[in-house]
């Protein structure tokens, strides 16, 4: 299935007080990863509404990544937590209608983890790779 | 949903970075790419967009083409948007009608090997950003009053030096320690680097100023309990911890007048229940009613009720007319509001006996740097004689283990960062001891000696000069003679390149510090991060060394990161400084990223209500049924009602739901619309 050449589209949706502060460490320390993912900001992972993952997945996204801060970490107390539950809840979706689960991802990554950041790049990349293209972006070719 | 008022008409503005992001991709397909996009009206690049020159290049072209958006990408929008916001103003427009692509930290910085991957992932990012700055609105940020007040967490050296600042800039501060008295690490200390200052003849005078500073409110044995609202307004509630005993002023309110304790000690006396001073790391007794030492400010007896067996002798011998003691008393809490928050929780020694090579804890005369200057110092355990706990006898060879668990990487209780004042309390370690003791002599085992402060590196010669020897190389083991009490440091001299082993008296680790246990606990409290080694979190290491990324709350000394006294003081003027700036202004604007009800859409289930964290939803009745209703002031804009929201009845400003679909379909739909 994996195509070397292929470049998946992935989209990203991270939390400005830890993601998207480690995201911009990893570039400080210029650690390297792949450029497949495009990551918009939001406040906070509670801002994450199930629509937005479907929307994407509808889309044609072949994977997507939700990244927020550490449980307890939260700029806004808890909204990862509530994200984390709605979760499970849009990953039983995307089993229901045939999609694999593991397309979507959520993780955590503070303002510190620069290279976790680029370790959770890498790996988020390899795993869509390794799924292949979305059986959904057929439909918006 | 929004219904187009106006036709887009956005620029783009495209910086090099000098070659930091010209250097990685290329800006001219970009530029060229982005005139390509629907909405975009002109295009350009710059060396340094953020310069004078590159923000009039902004400011001219909102005039030149009557733009109603502006889109830059360059660096982080967490380093720069602030400065493109004002351009945007300064050019006529909205300050929030602005949006950032982070071709920079995320993309150029990060993929500088791949001129391809990295181009087109910046045409991508240039369209996303697009696809928002069309819908972007008008928002007025909100003005909120700064209470003339500010919270200081921990009166170690930095907590009092910031308190002392803030309260002589005319703030009215809260400082606020948990143990019974103030001074924290540095009055443990006998005397400071370089100078050889006599570490509580500087300190008394601080701590005597902040006890009677009119501005200060000094709230010893206290702790933070919670805290609520945002910078301007925080509401603090502070857990002051039954104390047992009464000030003046608190046996006057209960009609007690003339009485309290005034520290005479006649209670601690006749107290039968001994236990280890902790001020003096076990070394000395203290009784269950006790003060650490006796230059404490405030002077006050402290009852510690886990160990008091209320038997009321101490009531007794404080007498009916101070009526100081009483053992009924309970923890209270109390409120304050204030509009800034300065943290200065200081430090700990890590538990050095995790380093088992070494013996600390099983080796009698195996002792740490903090427990040496409490043994050095006149007024401690031993009244300033160094002796060796094993037989009192007095010590003439010992060994200094510098790098005790610092800049270790074997994981355990190690650290891998430099704990930054041990060698130059080691090398003022070894001076004492050639000082005190005849014939003594001290011996460092060292990596290599960081002495590089102002007269530190002189300090080090002076102690070369005075006799001490120094041998390169981390001891690897340390055995005890367990008839003479003796040690046997075991290492290597990387100098000579030859195995070493050396007996010694008495051995003292310069032990690594870490963050004080309770630190994760405050630091979730106030909205803080944490470095990877568990330090508070900086706003930016270089440019905002004070602040934290939650607007309001600073951070001083060495809960920050290691550091020595001056660099604690100099953080700490910086810190109340940066504090005092909103509250002399008076007011805060605060980004207007409030949750907003579409009426219409609103079926009044109440969900959002129980979702947010800050209780800023209700549900009111309008027009004969329910719909939700927003407390801007207590909005954080978190969102997490806006996320959830069955109906798609909350706006989030500024983060609306068209905004990020138009981001998502923009990415993925090439900008062909849903
Ligand atoms: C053995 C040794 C020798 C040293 N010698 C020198 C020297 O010669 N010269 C030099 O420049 N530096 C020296 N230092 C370093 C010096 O101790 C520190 O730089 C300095 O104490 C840092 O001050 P601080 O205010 O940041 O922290 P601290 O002194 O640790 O003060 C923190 C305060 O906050 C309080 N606190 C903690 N948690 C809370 C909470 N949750 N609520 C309320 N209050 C809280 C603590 O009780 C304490 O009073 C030495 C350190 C050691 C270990
Ligand atoms: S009541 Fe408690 S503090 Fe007072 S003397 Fe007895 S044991 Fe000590
Ligand atoms: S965005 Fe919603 S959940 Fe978050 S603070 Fe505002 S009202 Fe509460
Ligand atoms: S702010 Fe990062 S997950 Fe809430």
């Amino acid at each position: 299935m994996a195509d070397e050449n292929w470049n998946p589209k992935i989209i990203a949706i991270i939390c400005n007080w830890c993601s998207y502060a480690g995201a911009d460490l990893a570039g400080g320390a210029r650690i390297q990863y792949p450029p497949d993912i495009r990551a918009i900001r939001g406040m906070c992972t509670g801002r994450v509404d199930p629509l937005f993952i479907m929307k994407a997945f509808h889309d044609g996204a072949d994977g997507m990544l939700i990244s927020g801060c550490h449980f307890g970490d939260c700029h806004y107390l808890e909204g990862n937590y509530k994200c984390a539950k709605r979760m499970f809840l849009v990953k039983n979706v995307l089993k229901n209608i045939g999609l694999n689960d593991r397309r979507l991802r959520m993780t955590f990554v503070s303002a510190s983890e620069g290279a976790k950041w680029g370790m959770v790049m890498e790996d988020v990349v390899k795993t869509v790779k390794e799924l292949g293209p979305s059986p959904l972006s057929e439909y918006q070719k | 949903m929004a219904e187009a008022k106006e036709q887009p008409r956005i620029g783009v503005f495209i910086c090099h970075c000098g070659t930091n992001i010209a250097g990685s991709l290329s800006i001219e397909e970009v530029k060229e790419y982005a005139m390509t996009l629907p909405g975009v009206v002109v295009a350009e690049e710059y060396q340094y967009m953020c310069s004078t020159p590159g923000q009039s290049i902004i400011v001219d072209a909102i005039a030149e083409h009557n733009l109603n958006g502006v889109v830059v990408a360059a660096c982080s929008p967490r380093l720069h948007e602030p400065t493109f916001r004002i351009a945007t103003q300064e050019g006529g427009l909205n300050k929030f009608r602005f949006e950032m692509a982070n071709i920079r930290d995320q993309n150029s910085w990060v993929h500088m090997h791949d001129w391809e991957g990295a181009t087109s992932k910046a045409k991508d990012q240039v369209r996303i950003a697009v696809a928002k700055a069309r819908m972007l609105e008008d928002l007025e940020p909100k003005s909120v009053p700064v209470e003339h007040a500010a919270l200081v967490v921990g009166a170690g050296v930095g907590g009092m030096q910031a308190a002392l600042d803030l309260a002589s800039a005319g703030i009215k501060t809260y400082l606020v320690e948990k143990n019974p008295t103030i001074g924290g690490r540095m009055s443990q200390l006998d005397k400071t680097f370089p100078t050889l200052d006599c570490s509580q003849c500087i300190l008394t005078p601080k701590m005597v100023d902040v006890g009677r500073h009119p501005n200060i409110e000094l709230m010893t044995y206290t702790e933070v309990e919670n805290v609520e609202g945002y910078i301007g307004n925080f509401t603090i509630t502070l857990r002051k911890k039954a104390r047992g005993v009464l000030t003046p002023a608190e046996a006057e309110a209960r009609g007690i007048v003339g009485g309290g304790c005034n520290g005479c000690g006649d209670c601690a006396e006749v107290c039968p229940v001994i236990k280890p001073n902790p001020f003096e790391l076990g070394m000395a007794p203290r009784k269950a009613i006790y003060i650490y030492h006796p230059q404490v400010n405030p002077l006050l007896y402290t009852v510690d009720f886990d160990s008091c067996i209320k038997c009321g002798l101490c009531v007794t011998a404080c007498g009916e007319e101070k009526k100081a003691i009483d053992l009924d008393v309970v923890d209270t809490f109390e409120q304050v509001r204030v509009g800034t928050c300065i943290l200065a929780i200081g430090y700990d020694l890590i538990p050095i006996e995790g380093k088992k090579e070494w013996g600390y804890k099983r080796y009698d005369n195996v002792i740490t740097g903090l427990e040496f200057e409490r043994l050095i110092c006149a007024s401690g355990p031993t009244g300033g004689k160094l002796i060796r706990p094993s037989d009192g006898q007095i010590p003439k060879k010992i060994g200094f283990v510098l790098c005790a668990g610092s800049r270790d990487n074997t994981g355990g209780v190690a650290k891998p960062y430099c704990s930054r004042f041990c060698c130059m309390y080691s090398l003022k370690h070894a001076h004492q001891i050639m000082e005190k003791i005849p014939g003594a002599v001290p011996y460092l085992f060292y990596m290599d000696i960081r002495s590089f402060g102002k007269m530190y590196e002189e300090f080090y010669y002076r102690i070369q000069n005075e006799g001490a020897k120094f041998i390169r190389g981390r001891v690897a083991n340390i055995l005890e003679d367990p008839t003479s009490k003796n040690l046997t440091v075991f290492t290597e001299d990387t100098l000579l390149g030859r195995p070493l082993s050396l007996e010694m008296d008495m051995v003292v680790l310069a032990a690594a510090i870490q963050p004080k246990p309770e630190a994760e606990r405050i630091r979730q409290m106030f909205g803080v991060s944490k470095s990877q080694d568990g330090w508070l979190l900086e706003a930016h290491p270089k440019l905002n060394p004070c602040g934290t990324t939650t607007a309001g709350i600073y951070l001083a000394g060495v809960c920050q990161g290691p550091k020595d006294i001056p660099d604690t003081v100099a953080q700490a003027e910086g810190a109340a400084s940066a504090a005092s700036i909103p509250i002399h202004i008076g007011e805060v604007q605060l980004e207007p990223y409030f949750a907003q009800c579409i009426e219409e859409l609103c079926a009044g289930c109440g969900m959002c209500v129980n979702l947010c964290p800050y209780g800023a939803l209700d549900l009111v009745e309008k027009d004969g049924r329910d719909v939700m209703e927003v407390t801007e002031a207590k909005c954080k804009g978190c969102g997490t009602c806006g996320g959830f929201c069955p109906g798609g009845a909350i706006k989030m400003q500024h983060f609306t739901s068209p905004q990020i679909c138009a981001q998502i379909d923009a990415f993925l739909l090439e900008g062909g619309e849903q």
